[in-house]
């Protein structure tokens, strides 16, 4: 007996077949993502952003905690391609600087005297750190040799390097999103599948739980939570306290993905292919992992990329306040709690730079989010 | 209808008993108490206490007292307009809130209606002239304004009003008027302050209602009813704002209660950077310094203020949209 196939019917009349409609789904989601080019500004700007964080202690010059006694609210350092003779090289070059006491407001000034160029050298040997958690070195990216220090983004009120503080405390801002979106999807998808699939008595309580927590206005309820959390110790490290704060950010996200989860099994429940499992025998647990969840996962990496950026903010925004990441620890919004007086912003605009880098991840996650949104539906118009 | 409102008002009692009930677990939550606090601060002026003088402000402030009947003292006192007092300012929380739960609610409304308003024009003028440089222009604005965290903006805000214009920010009133008896004069004042934290906090929720209006209106103006009224030769601007937009609207008003929430966050954030004499500044001081019944009060409240949103904004759906049919 041989086999029948689309092929050999077609092959016999001579025809080709036609490859519309043969494109698989996956190849449709691509498609529909890559159009959107605002999307791989997102996604490649993410990727970047990431990359550089993970490299920070390298990159930057100097150890984030490392204060410079000389230079409190140093402001950046000058750099410069045109060599001692004036011509333009390829060498990058920084100028000496001179502390000067302001007569009139009796606060130290930095001047960089033009005439005295130090060349910036690439792989200098500098403060020690530890790259990824385990990778121990001494050599920075960029640096000057001898006593005068590199800082691209000047130094704060205790004369730390402003630029070094934002590569360390991006690694905490953007892995706030990524940890608490890990922690909404497991606690909404579970909460929203078990309420969806079993209903009744379990389902209204999980409604009225989730209704109660919607009841309070986020920021106010995450401060009050983020107050509770014990001061940092030797038994409460930085590093517990980042972990109970984004607990704390997904305790209230999760309920948008439980509710939209809820109302997508629901509808699964009644489906010819649900049926089916359940009429040969296959378990809840089956049903549930085997057969919807793989239908609401695209769903669901919507929901997640969009509440991203949600999160950073709130982060960054309780830190800012001091209720969020607390010294030793550093993040973008606890960088901006330095910032808080008109004053000393309007004197050291550098303070304001983890601001930028905010408003970038944040926008950066948007592009992808609307991007995936779009595509997770690659058969809409 | 009058019978869903009522049933609502029951729902919400119910809610509101469990409201109280959180934020007071909340709020019992951080280890130790007021009173620690307190006698921390008393000894580090130099001042010894005494375990008698400890026990006297225990019993003082009912500390020594267990949970459930510490928090039944403070619930029960709701009725009567009585939430405790408040440790740090030796003042009842009823004197410290009201006038700046009045201004937190006073700003976060009109900061809704003026968002929408702006929403609402600049949504219908991006979706009738989609894909046109204005079009583009408002959807780069749209995401930007999104992704400003709002105490950033009120950061920037202060400093360029106090650099460039020498304007005072982190008032309500000017100084003349502070005092001064109610008198039209002083709502001018009020409006000539007002308007920055409400620029500040509008931004976010204009980009977000611009952009939901504007897909909402895309999909009526696809609708065949749109095409009739345009065959039949009605003037097109009457096409748009009576057919289309009073269709599209309907999920603008649905999503109402989610806006408030927001709006009240960001205006305890954004009146705590502007240090304006709301809600903001008084929450966050009472929480970092444990001030339990002051903060847990401001919570409830906010609470409330969103429970009453939410059924504000389903009467106005029904209200806007007669195909509804409440049970």
């Amino acid at each position: 007996m041989t086999d029948i196939t689309v092929e050999k019917i077609a092959a016999e009349a001579g025809e080709e077949i036609s490859t519309v409609g043969e494109i698989p789904q996956s190849k449709l989601i691509w498609m529909r993502f890559s159009r959107n080019k605002l999307a791989l500004v997102g996604g490649v700007g993410l990727i970047i952003m990431y990359i550089i964080v993970a490299l920070g202690p390298f990159i930057a010059s100097n150890h984030f905690r490392n204060q410079n006694q000389d230079y409190l609210y140093g402001p950046p350092t000058p750099v410069t391609f045109r060599g001692a003779d004036g011509r333009l090289g390829l060498r990058p070059y920084t100028y000496e600087y001179i502390t000067r006491l302001d007569q009139e407001s009796f606060k130290f000034v930095f001047d960089f005297d033009r005439d005295t160029r130090l060349p910036l050298e690439f792989f200098v040997r500098g403060d020690e750190y530890e790259l990824l958690g385990f990778i121990e070195s001494n050599v920075h990216l960029v640096g000057v040799q001898g006593e005068q220090r590199f800082y691209p983004l000047g130094t704060d009120a205790l004369g730390r390097d402003v630029f070094a503080r934002l590569l360390v405390g991006g690694q905490v801002s953007l892995t706030v999103g990524l940890v608490g979106v890990a922690l909404t999807i497991i606690l909404g998808s579970v909460m929203g599948t078990i309420s969806g699939y079993f209903g009744g008595a379990v389902d209204d309580v999980m409604q009225r739980v989730i209704e109660l927590i919607l009841s309070f206005p986020t920021v106010p309820l995450w401060a009050a939570l983020a107050a509770a959390l014990p001061p940092i110790s030797r038994s409460f490290t930085a590093i517990h306290r980042f972990f109970l704060i984004t607990v704390i950010l997904s305790l209230v996200n999760w309920t948008g993905l439980a509710r939209q989860l809820r109302g997508k099994v629901m509808g699964y429940a009644e489906s010819d292919f649900v049926m089916a499992a359940l009429a040969v025998g296959a378990s809840d647990a089956r049903i549930i992992f085997v057969h919807m969840m793989p239908n609401a996962s695209s769903h669901i990496i919507v929901v997640a990329a969009l509440a991203i950026p949600g999160m950073i903010l709130g982060e960054t925004a309780l830190s800012f306040l001091g209720l969020g990441i607390l010294p030793p620890a550093v993040s973008w919004g606890s960088m901006l709690t330095q910032a808080q007086a008109v004053p000393v912003v309007i004197e050291h605009p550098w303070l304001m730079t983890p601001g930028i880098a905010v408003v970038l991840a944040v926008l950066f996650y948007s592009f992808l989010g609307d991007a995936l949104r779009d595509a997770a539906d690659p058969y809409s118009i | 209808m009058a019978s869903y409102i009522v049933r609502r008002l029951g729902y919400m009692l119910i809610t509101l008993v469990f409201v109280t009930v959180v934020g007071f677990f909340i709020i019992e939550l951080p280890p130790g108490s007021y009173l620690e606090f307190h006698i921390q601060s008393l000894r580090q002026q130099g001042g010894d206490v005494t375990p008698d003088q400890i026990a006297a402000l225990e019993r003082r402030y009912g500390l020594g007292d267990p949970v459930h009947v510490r928090f039944y003292k403070w619930i029960s006192g709701f009725p009567r307009g009585d939430f405790g007092q408040s440790f740090q300012h030796q003042r009842p929380v009823g004197e410290l809130i009201w006038s700046r739960l009045g201004y937190t609610l006073l700003i976060s409304v009109l900061t809704l209606i003026i968002s929408w308003g702006i929403a609402i024009v600049v949504g219908v003028y991006s979706a009738t002239h989609r894909y046109t440089i204005p079009d583009y222009l408002i959807t780069v604005l749209q995401f930007i304004g999104l992704a400003i965290p709002n105490f950033l903006l009120a950061l920037v805000m202060m400093i360029v009003l106090q650099q460039t214009f020498g304007m005072r920010v982190g008032v309500l009133y000017s100084r003349e008027f502070r005092d001064a008896p109610f008198s039209i004069a002083k709502l001018l004042d009020l409006a000539s302050n007002l308007w920055v934290p409400i620029v500040i906090l509008g931004v976010a929720g204009t980009a977000w209602t611009s952009r939901v209006m504007r897909a909402n209106l895309l999909d009526v103006l696809n609708m065949q009813y749109v095409q009739t009224a345009r065959a039949k030769g009605v003037y097109e601007p009457k096409v748009i704002w009576k057919h289309a937009v009073r269709n599209a609207l309907h999920p603008l008003v649905m999503t109402l209660g989610l806006a408030l929430p927001g709006i009240i966050s960001g205006e305890v954030i954004v009146s705590t950077v502007l240090n304006l004499p709301t809600s903001g500044p008084l929450f966050f001081q009472a929480l970092i310094q444990q001030d339990m019944y002051l903060a847990g009060t401001f919570l409830v409240f906010f609470a409330v203020a969103l429970l009453i949103g939410n059924l504000l904004a389903d009467i106005m759906l029904a209200w806007l949209d007669p195909r509804i049919t409440y049970r």
